[in-house]
């Protein structure tokens, strides 16, 4: 067990001092994967072959003194939203089921081109459409901690693998809160960066003014690591890749402060369980011990932000996945007469109920005679929700608050309710619609252990700064090396 | 219950997606929901302020328009659901 949930420092130490084969790692992985992930169910797939000659050749290089970085011979779990070639890439979905990826995103590159093993494909809701896995038509994700329960979403399966011990490190997509959720219900570190900081190439797309690659790990050191990989200018394939300095994120870490942390009032408002609130409270007086500065910020908009997102990402999704027609890739009706027929009938067998549902919605909303009710207006709300927020950063180097209202609520409590779904993404929506880094670690558990998750927001492009404030409370606790009973 | 009026067949039409009448029903009574839902944002003057269309700094990213390597033939067709002599078939789209 203590190989399992041992951190990439750790397992990088254990495979330079020859106590370990990357082989011998990726199969005590495989084991695990195998006693636990039939309860878990945090894999739609992977291929065991194909990550053991992954390992062999790490090994091989390191028995000829060219180790490659931190992560050669690591497994990395990728969301099955992420092209690695010659795998299956589903989306959690029908319409793309057949589909296999003919190139490497980019982010797969870069993990190759440092020695890590890409490893298997991870549950998600359909198209990154949810907050709870349950959109998956494939299988339904469990939580780890308590497997009557969801693991939040849409990266539901990134941040169970990683909470159940199947794998030291994942990657995961986040629109609207999609790695930090998942990551705070299941007790794991989870980040989405800045908007253009990680490279969007081979990222099937949901809304693309939002989405973002990002880490999953167990510790804050383990993501900065991570993200060393992933961050960087795509001047090749993504136009939205910003030319930003990377810094040494790890040693980035050992940034003592004093840092000015701002505590949003909207945040702690009504529909925060107690729960929550408690474990948050008391890791906002752990910083205050520690001699950082802790003040109330406001940031008034924030009640807006569902609404706002929901246009936005809505309609971005009904003009992106306008391109699965059954034309030249995925699923395809047999029972199409004619060309138009053919679209009809392929999206309608395709998709499952949540992705027609936003489609429908972002349909309406970008259609004649709404558009500046809805659609515009939204933008320019949206405007509002990024200046609130700059606001804060004159006064503060974070913002600090809770990731999600709730700790994970059960399998089927809100699968038929949307709106209430939607209201699980509360916190971390408005820092897509403003293009922040956002991190959730984990800080506590609730009377009945469930993990809490603590959202640190900081600002632009400084993601060094947001970690090196993040581990101030995770070298302390660690509550992401906690093993569930399985 | 909701008040806004969603003509759910023609958005069915616009998307290019057909709906059982059950999903019909449920759709439209879901939309109807989240859209009243949506009218919070008339609570807020947005008179003097400009749309953003996304939080990123740059605009206008070019790159020089070279012939680089792509795909075979092949690697393009191979997730075809149907392919005849290096082409994507279809349903005929145009009159005999």
């Amino acid at each position: 067990m203590e190989l399992l949930y041992a951190t990439v420092s750790e397992l990088s130490e254990m495979l330079s001092s020859k106590k370990i084969t990357s082989v011998e790692l990726m199969k005590a992985y495989l084991n695990r994967i195998k006693t636990v992930d039939p309860k878990v169910e945090a894999f739609l797939s992977y291929n065991e072959a194909d990550a053991l000659a992954q390992a062999k050749a790490s090994d091989e290089r390191r028995a000829s003194g060219k180790t490659l970085g931190p992560l050669d011979g690591i497994p990395v779990g990728i969301k099955d939203v992420i092209a690695v070639k010659d795998q299956s890439l589903t989306c959690a979905s029908k319409i793309l089921e057949p589909y296999v990826s003919p190139y490497d995103a980019t982010v797969i590159a870069r993990l190759r081109a440092q020695g890590a093993i890409i490893f298997g494909r991870l549950n998600m809701d359909e198209f990154a459409m949810g907050s709870s896995t349950e959109n998956s038509v494939f299988k339904v994700t469990k939580n780890p901690w308590d497997v009557s329960r969801i693991p939040g979403g849409s990266s539901g399966g990134s941040a169970a693998a990683l909470a159940a011990g199947e794998l030291p490190l994942a990657l995961g997509s986040d629109t609207g809160g999609s790695i930090r959720q998942p990551a705070a219900l299941c007790g794991v570190v989870g980040l989405k960066p800045t908007y253009g900081l990680v490279s969007r190439y081979g990222l099937a797309a949901y809304a693309s003014s939002l989405d973002q690659i990002g880490p999953f790990g167990r510790t804050v050191e383990d993501v900065a690591i991570l993200l060393q990989t992933l961050a960087g200018h795509d001047s090749e394939y993504d136009s939205t890749s910003y030319p930003a300095k990377i810094p040494d994120y790890r040693a980035s870490l050992k940034n003592r402060g004093p840092f000015k942390l701002g505590v949003p009032r909207e945040y702690f408002g009504e529909g925060l369980d107690p729960e929550v609130k408690t474990g948050v409270m008391a890791a906002i007086d752990f910083y205050k011990k520690q001699g950082h500065e802790i003040c109330e910020v406001s940031l008034p908009h924030t009640g807006l932000a569902i609404p706002v997102y929901y246009i936005i990402a809505t309609a971005e999704a009904s003009s992106n996945l306008a391109r699965y027609d059954g034309v030249r890739y995925g699923h395809r009706s047999e029972k199409a007469t004619d060309a138009l027929d053919l679209y009809y009938k392929t999206r309608a067998e395709g998709f499952g109920a949540e992705v027609k549902r936003r489609i429908i919605l972002g349909t309406y909303v970008l259609s004649s005679g709404y558009y500046d009710a809805y659609y515009l207006k939204a933008q320019k709300v949206r405007t509002l929700i990024r200046n609130d927020f700059m606001d804060a950063f004159r006064k503060v180097d974070a913002i600090i608050g809770p990731t999600s209202p709730t700790a994970a609520f059960k399998v089927g409590e809100k699968t038929d309710d949307p709106i209430s779904m939607y209201l699980a993404d509360i916190y971390t929506i408005c820092v897509n619609l403003a293009g922040l880094p956002g991190i959730s670690i984990p800080c506590g558990f609730t009377k009945s252990n469930l993990p809490v998750g603590l959202q640190l927001i900081g600002q632009p492009y400084q993601e060094d700064r947001l970690l090196a404030i993040a581990n101030k409370f995770d070298e302390a606790h660690k509550f992401g090396l906690k093993q569930p009973t399985l | 219950m909701s008040t806004t009026a969603i003509n759910i067949k023609h958005l069915k039409m616009l998307a290019r997606l057909d709906l059982t009448p059950e999903e019909e029903e449920k759709f439209a009574r879901q939309l109807g929901d989240v859209l009243e839902y949506f009218k919070e944002l008339d609570k807020v003057d947005v008179a003097n302020i400009e749309p953003t269309s996304h939080a990123f700094p740059l605009e206008n990213v070019w790159q020089e328009d070279e012939a680089k390597p792509g795909f075979t033939v092949e690697e393009a067709l191979r997730n075809a659901p149907k392919k005849r002599a290096n082409e994507f078939v279809v349903p005929r789209v145009v009159e005999e």
